[in-house]
């Protein structure tokens, strides 16, 4: 066992307590900070299985933006979340279920790392070989080349979905100063919190 | 199925716990940001098991070196791809999502599911 | 945040690198790990840090909303005009082969290169933008008490 599967198993496992914390803690805002903490680990981890592009952004993501994002949204509703009375055995049963039949599916599944994977054989010649071709050696970071060149339509895509997002976020959420002074008592909402 | 085998495959399973620890969150919370939360951890999951499954023994980053072995392996380039666009589109829709629950409280006073459904039955 | 001078001091300090480290991860990734989703997230990251720690006033006057506003489209519409370019150069949508030129060869990129710098720019224009407008939604809203 060298040192990098002991950091691994060691991320794993702070992985996995933290998300548990997550499900078990009542205080909404405690929950975010570990959600945070957990996109934290996550980059770490991805950083050890060689994606460097996918850590920093999951970093500045989910430890920077979206725990803002959620503080904020916090600090607009509530943050103490009301003790369930749901019965936590329907689901749990649901997840274990759910859970086993996904591991049984792994057994089929060639071992993590494994060359002859089809994950690493099923392009031929592979993104890297070709990418050293078309891009005429000035694009090392190979990322970058599949990202914007083989796959640029799939990235126009998706910069049209937050594209898309920003536009709705901002039709919901825009200028509440216009909705309030159609209520009746505009005027004193407006004193309590200016 | 040797022991072998088999310890190659507990990355796999371990993130399957953590999916399924989101999962749970969100069946069994009926407090929508707790639900946001657990949707949000399900994603990084899945994330972990597409980055697990692009790494290769020995491997290392995708990014081509002129210094490099003309042997050297590099992990896949396409599960980063897909997944460095998954978390910028992911936590846009999150705020979306967020965004909803603001103005569902502004409206409803209450951001837990069972107090919003009893809200909707009497009007 | 006015009764912590060290968050502020720090932030201070810490912004310049931060913006650097943005535009550094933008243009150089082409060599290195880096690209527009990247760089988009670490800048609009930066600008909601300096609107936590000096209020939303202060970061609008660096970033004014209905400048932002206009970004968000102006993002799309230079991945999309990339696109058209190409078509009106001959080539097909997106492909870069038809950006070739004989201007300054060796100083200015062109070709893929080219191509994919344009659109690294669309897409980080866009994420800076839309992740720094949904900030100024959330940051900008009061609460309403509930019933």
């Amino acid at each position: 066992m060298d040192m990098l599967e002991l950091v691994d198993i060691f991320v794993l496992a702070l992985l996995a307590a933290t998300a548990v914390a997550v499900a078990r803690v009542r205080n909404l805002w405690a929950a975010v900070m570990f959600t945070g903490i957990y996109s934290f680990l996550g980059a770490a981890w991805m950083l050890i299985l060689d994606a460097p592009d996918v850590a920093f952004t999951e970093a500045a993501v989910g430890a920077g933006i979206s725990t803002v994002l959620m503080l904020g949204t916090l600090a607009l509703t509530s943050r103490e979340e009301k003790p369930s009375k749901k019965s936590p055995v329907l689901p749990l049963i649901v997840v274990v279920v759910t859970g086993s039949t996904l591991i049984y599916g792994t057994l089929d599944m060639p071992r993590v790392g494994d060359p002859s994977a089809p994950v690493h054989t099923r392009m031929n010649p592979s993104y890297i070989e070709k990418s050293e071709h078309d891009m005429h050696g000035e694009m090392p970071n190979v990322v970058t080349s599949v990202l914007a060149s083989y796959r640029g339509y799939d990235t126009l895509g998706e910069t049209t979905v937050i594209f898309t997002a920003g536009i709705a976020v901002l039709l919901i959420l825009r200028k509440p100063g216009k909705r309030k002074t159609e209520l009746p008592n505009s005027a004193e909402q407006k004193g309590s919190h200016g | 199925m040797d022991i072998n085998s088999l310890a190659g495959l507990f990355n796999y399973w371990i993130v399957i716990v953590l999916m399924m620890t989101g999962f749970y969150i969100v069946i069994a919370r009926g407090n929508l940001i707790k639900t946001v939360i657990g949707l949000n951890i399900f994603q990084i999951s899945v994330f972990l098991l597409y980055i697990t499954m692009g790494r290769v023994d020995q491997g290392t980053a995708p990014i081509i070196q002129e210094a490099a072995q003309a042997d050297q392996a590099y992990s896949n380039p396409l599960s980063s791809v897909l997944i460095l666009t998954a978390i910028v589109v992911g936590v846009a829709t999150t705020a979306l999502a967020l965004a909803l629950i603001v103005r569902i409280r502004e409206d409803y006073g209450s951001i837990e599911e069972d107090e919003i459904l009893i809200l909707d039955r009497e009007s | 945040m006015d009764n912590f001078p060290i968050i502020r001091v720090i932030t201070k300090l810490l912004m310049p690198y931060i913006l650097l480290f943005a535009f550094y991860v933008q243009f150089h990734g082409d060599f290195g790990p880096g690209g527009g989703f990247q760089a988009g997230v670490i800048l609009a990251a930066g600008l909601i840090l300096y609107g936590l720690v000096f209020g939303l006033p202060a970061l609008q006057k660096v970033a004014p909303p209905r400048v932002i506003e206009w970004l968000i489209a102006l993002g799309v519409l230079v991945y999309a005009g990339t696109g058209i370019a190409t078509m009106l150069l001959g080539g097909k949508f997106l492909d870069y082969e038809a950006l070739k030129h004989h201007v300054l060869p060796g100083w200015l990129p062109e070709g893929q290169h080219l191509g994919i710098f344009l659109v690294e720019l669309g897409v980080g224009i866009t994420v800076t933008s839309v992740m720094t407008v949904i900030f100024y939604c959330f940051a900008g809203r009061e609460p309403v008490d509930g019933h």
